[in-house]
C-alpha cells in the first residue's frame, strides 16, 4: 500500500483521538486529522475551533480556523469567549483534546511557537501563541506535531509559549495550572508519549523504515526508546477515508 | 459611543474624524475573515502613523498597517493569514528589525481584556499562561510603562485565589483592561443609527466595539432600523456604541466575508509574494493603495471575473470548490 509521510502522520494523529472527545484544532495537518478521527474511529468526536465554530460539517478542508468554511453547517456559532471559557470549564474542558504544533519542544512538551533567539531582537519570529497557550493551560490531554529535527527538539526552549509538564511531575501543579497536560507527540518519524511518573517524552512508535536511533539522532535531548513498537501504516481504508473524504483536493496532504 | 439618528459618512471622513496619529486602535475579524479592510487601506492612504495597534488574531489588516509604517507598537497574540502566511510576513520583518515594539498575549487574554474594557472593570483573571513566558517576558519595559500613563504598570500579575480553596483554582493571572481610543469593524449588515448585524462568527467584535471610545462600522449592506428590528434576536450591537456608519460593499475584501464572498486566494498569494521582498513592496503600496482613489477602485482593479469567483454560495456562504492553492 503506497501512502505519503504526511499521510502517515496524520492517520497516526487521528489514531489518538478517542471516540467521545470535543477536539480542538487548528489549521493544517491538526484539522485534517480531526477529520479523519471523525470520519473513521471516533464518529462521536466533535470538533471546535477557537474561533467559536462548534461540530462544523468542514465540506470543504478550512485554511484557517476563521475560514467561513468552519461556520457552516455547525451545531453552534459561537465567538471567541466562548470557545476558550469551554476548554477552561471544569466540566467540558477535561474532555478537551488539543491538537497543536510548534517551531520548538522540550522532553516535558512544553512548546515554542513565538520567537527564535532572544525574545528582545529575535533571529525569527513566529506567529505567537494564538489560542496555543490557552489550549495548553486548561484542557485534559493535547497531541503535538512537530516536525523531527535536532533544533526543533531542545534542551531548553528560546521561549515557553504554551506550558506542557513545565519542569516535571509537579510543575504544573506547582504554577497553579490545571490537571491535564501533553498526552503525544506525532513527527515524520515517529510517535511519542510522556512517562506517567516522570513526564519525560519517551519513543511509542517508530514509523516503518525508520530505527530508533535515526530518531535519537535527529533531537537534541535523549529519551527512552525501550517501549517502542513500529507504528502500524495506514489501513486501505484509513487512507480512503481521508483521501476521498478529508482532503480531496489535496489542499493539506499536497 | 454617540447617540443620533443618522450615523452615516464616507469613510475618508470617517477616519479622518476617528483615527489619528498615535492613536490606541483595535480592528476586528480573524486571520483572513471579516478584517474591516477599507477602512485599513484608507488609514494608510490618508498616512496617520504612529499607531498602537491592539488585535487578538488579525492576519491581513495587521500585517498591511504594519507593511505602510503606520504601527508603532502592538499587543497581540496571532499575527498570522491561515495558509497564505502562517506568520504574517511584515509583522515578521518589522519585529526582527526592531521597527515596531510588540508585547505577546494569548487569544484568551486579549479577549478578556477587551471584555473587561466592556465591563468596566480594570481587570479579569484566568488561568492561561501560568508557568510560560507569556507572564514572565514583557514586551513593553516597566520603565516604558511608568512614563506612559496609557500603560498599566504591569503587563500581568498572578493572584492567589482570594477566595482560598473555594473554585479549586490556587492562583489567577489577572489580564488588564483594553479600552481603545477607536475600533474599526466590517458587518454584513448596519442601519443609519448604528444597529450592527454579523453573521456567521462574531469573533471578539462585541468585546472590542463595547470597550472603545469611538466605533466605525463599515457594513455591506445599509438597511433600514426596521429591518434590523424585524428579527432583533440577531443583532449583536446597540446603536450607542457606534459612532459612524459607512456603506463599503467589498469592504472586507481580500478576506473574507461569510455568505457574502470568500477570500480571494489569488490576492492573497500575490501579496505575500509582494511582502516577502522590500522592494515588490514599496511597489504594492503605490500600485494597490496609494495609487487608488478608494476601495471601490480596488475591487474594479479586482475585475468581474475575479469578484464572481468569489462570491458566496446561498447554500454554503463561501465560494464552492474555488481554486486556493
Amino acid at each position: 500500500m503506497d501512502y505519503t509521510l504526511k499521510e502517515l502522520m496524520t492517520i497516526a494523529a487521528a489514531r489518538e483521538i478517542r471516540d467521545g472527545d470535543i477536539v480542538f484544532c487548528g489549521t493544517g495537518i491538526s484539522m485534517l486529522a480531526a477529520m479523519a478521527a471523525k470520519n473513521i474511529s471516533a464518529p462521536n468526536s466533535v470538533i471546535f475551533f477557537e474561533t467559536g465554530a462548534i461540530d462544523s460539517l468542514l465540506e470543504e478542508v478550512p485554511l484557517a480556523v476563521s475560514d467561513s468554511r468552519v461556520m457552516f453547517g455547525t451545531s453552534v456559532n459561537g465567538n471567541l469567549a466562548d470557545a476558550f471559557a469551554t476548554m477552561q470549564n471544569r466540566i467540558t474542558g477535561p474532555h478537551v483534546v488539543g491538537i497543536m504544533g510548534a517551531a520548538q519542544i522540550d522532553k516535558y512538551g512544553n512548546l515554542n511557537s513565538t520567537t527564535i533567539g532572544d525574545y528582545f531582537s529575535p533571529k525569527v519570529r513566529f506567529s505567537g501563541s494564538g489560542g496555543a497557550c490557552d489550549v495548553a493551560s486548561f484542557v485534559g490531554r493535547t497531541i503535538t506535531f512537530m516536525q523531527h529535527e535536532k533544533r526543533k527538539f531542545v534542551q531548553k526552549l528560546d521561549y515557553i509559549t504554551s506550558p506542557g509538564w513545565l519542569d516535571g511531575p509537579d510543575g504544573r501543579k506547582k504554577a497553579g495550572l490545571p490537571d491535564g497536560g501533553p498526552a503525544s507527540v506525532v513527527t515524520n518519524m515517529a510517535t511519542m508519549g510522556f512517562d506517567e511518573t516522570t513526564k519525560e517524552m519517551f519513543l511509542t512508535g517508530f514509523f516503518p523504515g525508520i530505527t530508533p536511533q535515526q530518531i535519537l539522532d535527529n533531537m537534541g535531548f535523549e529519551i527512552d526508546v525501550s517501549r517502542a513498537k513500529e507504528v502500524a501504516p495506514p489501513t486501505a481504508y484509513e487512507l480512503q477515508i481521508l483521501r476521498e473524504k478529508c482532503d480531496p483536493q489535496r489542499l493539506i496532504l499536497g | 459611543m454617540k447617540i443620533c439618528k443618522d450615523k452615516t459618512m464616507s469613510l475618508k471622513d470617517a477616519v479622518r474624524k476617528y483615527v489619528a496619529a498615535g492613536c490606541h486602535m483595535s480592528i476586528g475579524g480573524f486571520t483572513v475573515s471579516r478584517n474591516p479592510m477599507a477602512a485599513v487601506y484608507e488609514i494608510i492612504r490618508q498616512g496617520i502613523y504612529n499607531i498602537h495597534l491592539y488585535a487578538h488574531s488579525n492576519g491581513q489588516g495587521v500585517d498591511e498597517l504594519i507593511g505602510a509604517g503606520c504601527v508603532s507598537r502592538l499587543e497581540i497574540a496571532y499575527a498570522g493569514s491561515g495558509r497564505f502566511a502562517p506568520t504574517c510576513i511584515r509583522f515578521k520583518k518589522a519585529v526582527q528589525s526592531g521597527d515596531i515594539v510588540v508585547e505577546d498575549y494569548s487569544n484568551y487574554q486579549m479577549t478578556l481584556r477587551f471584555l473587561a474594557g466592556a465591563m468596566g472593570v480594570p481587570f479579569l483573571p484566568t488561568r492561561s499562561s501560568l508557568g510560560t513566558d507569556i507572564m514572565a517576558k514583557w514586551g513593553f519595559s516597566a520603565k516604558m510603562r511608568a512614563e506612559d500613563p496609557r500603560l498599566p504598570d504591569q503587563k500581568l500579575t498572578v493572584m492567589d485565589n482570594p477566595f482560598g480553596s473555594w473554585g479549586d483554582a490556587p492562583k489567577l493571572v489577572l489580564v488588564p483592561a483594553i479600552n481603545c481610543d477607536v475600533t474599526l469593524i466590517h458587518a454584513q449588515k448596519a442601519d443609519r443609527e448604528g444597529t450592527v448585524r454579523m453573521e456567521g462568527l462574531v469573533f471578539s467584535d462585541i468585546e472590542q466595539v463595547k470597550s472603545a471610545k469611538h466605533v466605525i462600522v463599515t457594513c455591506e449592506e445599509l438597511v433600514e432600523p426596521d429591518d434590523l428590528k424585524a428579527n432583533p434576536d440577531q443583532n449583536q450591537i446597540p446603536s450607542f456604541c457606534v459612532d459612524a456608519v459607512v456603506h463599503v460593499p467589498g469592504g472586507a475584501y481580500p478576506t473574507a466575508c461569510y455568505r457574502y464572498y470568500d477570500y480571494d486566494p489569488g490576492y492573497l498569494n500575490e501579496y505575500r509574494r509582494y511582502a516577502e521582498d522590500d522592494m515588490l513592496y514599496k511597489k504594492y503600496l503605490e500600485e494597490f493603495i496609494h495609487g487608488l482613489k478608494d476601495h471601490q477602485a480596488l475591487l474594479d482593479k479586482a475585475g468581474k471575473d475575479r469578484l464572481d469567483m468569489i462570491r458566496a454560495d446561498q447554500r454554503t456562504g463561501y465560494a464552492v470548490g474555488l481554486d486556493r492553492r
